[in-house]
């Protein structure tokens, strides 16, 4: 649900304009509504989420009405509409996942973080989702890292300390 | 060993990159088809191979292309389906991990052949890594002349760029894809007019899956004919399958359809049978949306004859004791798993993916979830598995897009062929949350039906 309050002035760099217009250069001059997808996902590499007003801002770039920004970024499960912890982890819950102990290790992360699914640990650097098929069945149980997407294969509850341990390190 | 076209060199060190892809002979169906070959012409062979599409529907790819309206000034476009997300299929990730130019190639190749000027290769969102990986090989094949103006001084450009989705499963249904890369929430579209009539910004356009386009590859090397005679029937040529689930080696295999069905399973050269010496329970042959089987209606027909791994073979049968090749994810299930559970979480997500357009299916696929968490955690009635059977009845057929089919097919066939496990978890509300019912009869060798003589 989009709540008006979490109005949060934002800014976008130059750097993430000159992105926005290479990317607006891939469709027909009068079809630049087909950057939407793209320039959020820009949005939330940068902000690691995506705010009302960042979306405010992507519909003035794109001369489009806000609400055309808003029904997109709710439609997709990818767009995080409320502040996510520095790494965001990402289960598979899917079936062949679960196959091979997917639900074992979001217990696992539930007890090892400290929080339920979708808070963000008081540090501020964790949160995790169980998310629907990511397309790599047969190596699960799998889990990826926004805002950079890398992947996680064949995980076990010991692969997993490891990889909180490594990113705390980072 | 089975002959390899798309596979053929993913193990070679540097595949990914130009220089070695075009060692291996990568590009050379490229020239093949600018230097001698007329658009029609290579409509004419992908139709003479027989490929069928690999994205699930199984609809012959040549035909489709022959559907393309072609009106004068009107820009036309060739949209690769990259959205690879039905549960149990990861061979596109793999293909355009390993062997991105594979893919590439084919859409060069595949651009020209309907006169696109423009082609998008739209990924799921996800797949961050493969995207930047394809931009990576685009710049490169770019670099060398085999993308741009005039390739290779034929006189015909093509700009080829990537979509990222934003995490939507109904985005495979190729109207839906057409509407996310317009901008715009995954909708699918009601049909007809058809993508070949009016697809992308309402212009004519095909829309392909990832291994559709690259097979097109080894199609203009060898020519249509070729290709047609790997395979049996009207499953022609290799298909890439995604084997998941207690295998001893789960992984991409591609194979020569026609391959039994046991052979896939137990050979060495493919899964090496089922993990930790368990036996096999059940399998979904074709990603989660088709018809899952018992272990025994997966190796044989009903009237005893060996099951292939072909479009015929699987829906051999229909959906009484058959299913479907689909997009070619084999999951299996072995004895220690729960039907139960594994429908629940089926439909929970088709649940999460419906886009809520069609009432059937946005408060069908919800109901079907209520009833089954019910009934995996032992509240279930007796009455609830006839009550999810009229409730997989009334989605079936009635959407716009067949996502309802999709979300209603997994639930008919686990009633269909494990009534008694969903029996047993309602009679046995305790036992069945400290145990599993175990293989019972699933997995009973059928015998050979008797030849009866004519007389």
């Amino acid at each position: 649900m989009l709540k008006v309050e979490e109005q949060t002035p934002v800014v976008f760099s130059s750097e993430l304009l000159a992105k926005f217009d290479d990317v607006i250069t891939r469709y027909p001059a009068d079809k630049s509504k087909s950057a939407l997808l793209p320039l959020l996902h820009l949005v939330q590499a940068e902000f690691l989420w995506v705010s009302t007003s960042a979306m405010d801002k992507v519909a003035e770039y794109l001369k489009i009405q806000p609400i055309e920004v808003y029904e997109v970024a709710t439609f997709y499960s990818m767009y995080f509409l409320k502040p996510q912890g520095k790494y965001a982890l990402e289960v598979c819950r899917t079936g062949p996942c679960c196959l091979v102990g997917a639900e074992k290790i979001l217990d696992h992360l539930e007890s090892k973080l400290g929080v339920k699914e979708g808070e963000v640990t008081t540090d501020g650097l964790f949160s995790f989702r169980g998310v629907e098929c990511l397309a790599a069945c047969g190596f699960g149980p799998v889990l990826q890292i926004s805002p950079e997407y890398t992947f996680y294969e064949n995980l076990t509850t010991e692969s997993v300390d490891k990889l909180i341990e490594d990113l705390k390190n980072k | 060993m089975s002959r390899k076209l798309l596979l053929e060199h993913i193990n070679v060190p540097g595949i990914n990159t130009l220089e070695v892809y075009r060692q291996k002979g990568g590009y050379r169906a490229v020239e093949k088809a600018l230097k001698t070959l007329t658009p029609e012409e290579i409509v004419e062979e992908v139709k003479k191979s027989g490929l069928r599409g690999r994205g699930g529907a199984g609809f012959p790819t040549g035909m489709k292309w022959s559907f393309l309206a072609k009106p004068e000034g009107v820009a036309r476009y060739l949209v690769c389906n990259a959205d690879e997300s039905e549960p149990g299929t990861f061979k596109d990730r793999y293909l355009m991990t390993y062997i991105p130019h594979a893919l590439i190639e084919g859409m060069i190749v595949s651009s020209f052949a309907l006169g696109a000027k423009v082609s998008y290769i739209y990924v799921r969102g996800e797949m961050m890594p493969q995207i930047r990986i394809l931009e990576k090989a685009i710049a490169e094949a770019k670099a060398a002349g085999w993308l741009g103006k005039n390739i290779l001084g034929s006189g015909y450009d093509l700009e080829l760029y990537v979509q990222p989705g934003g995490g939507a499963y109904i985005c495979g249904e190729e109207t839906a894809l057409l509407e996310s890369l317009e901008g715009k929430r995954g909708n699918p579209r009601i049909k007809p007019p058809f993508p070949a009539i009016a697809g992308l910004y309402g212009c004519p356009t095909v829309v392909n899956n990832v291994e559709s386009i690259a097979a097109v590859v080894p199609i203009i090397n060898d020519g249509g004919e070729e290709y047609a005679k790997i395979g049996i029937g009207r499953s022609t040529g290799t298909k890439l399958i995604s084997a998941s689930g207690n295998l001893v080696k789960p992984g991409v295999y591609e194979i020569e359809l026609g391959l039994p069905v046991e052979e896939f399973i137990y050979s060495d050269e493919y899964c090496g049978g089922i993990a930790n010496g368990k036996r096999l329970k059940a399998t979904v042959a074709g990603g989660s949306s088709v018809p899952i089987l018992p272990a025994n209606l997966t190796l044989k027909y009903a009237n005893g004859e060996p099951r292939l791994m072909s479009y015929e073979s699987l829906s051999e049968g229909g959906f009484a004791t058959g299913t479907m090749m689909g997009s070619g994810g084999f999951i299996a299930f072995d004895e220690d798993q729960c039907i139960v559970r594994n429908t629940w979480n089926f439909a929970r997500f088709y649940h999460h993916e419906s886009c809520g357009q069609c009432s059937p299916c946005r408060e069908g696929t919800g109901w079907m979830e209520k009833v089954l968490h019910k009934i995996e955690h032992g509240y279930g009635t007796m009455s609830d598995v006839d009550l999810l059977w009229d409730i997989q009845r009334k989605i079936e057929g009635n959407t716009i897009c067949p996502l309802g089919d999709a979300a209603a097919w997994p639930v008919a066939s686990a009633i269909r062929h494990f009534r008694d496990e969903f029996e047993w978890h309602i009679k046995e509300p305790v036992k069945s949350q400290q145990q599993n019912y175990g293989l019972a009869n699933y997995a009973n060798p059928i015998e050979k039906a008797p030849v009866t003589e004519e007389k």
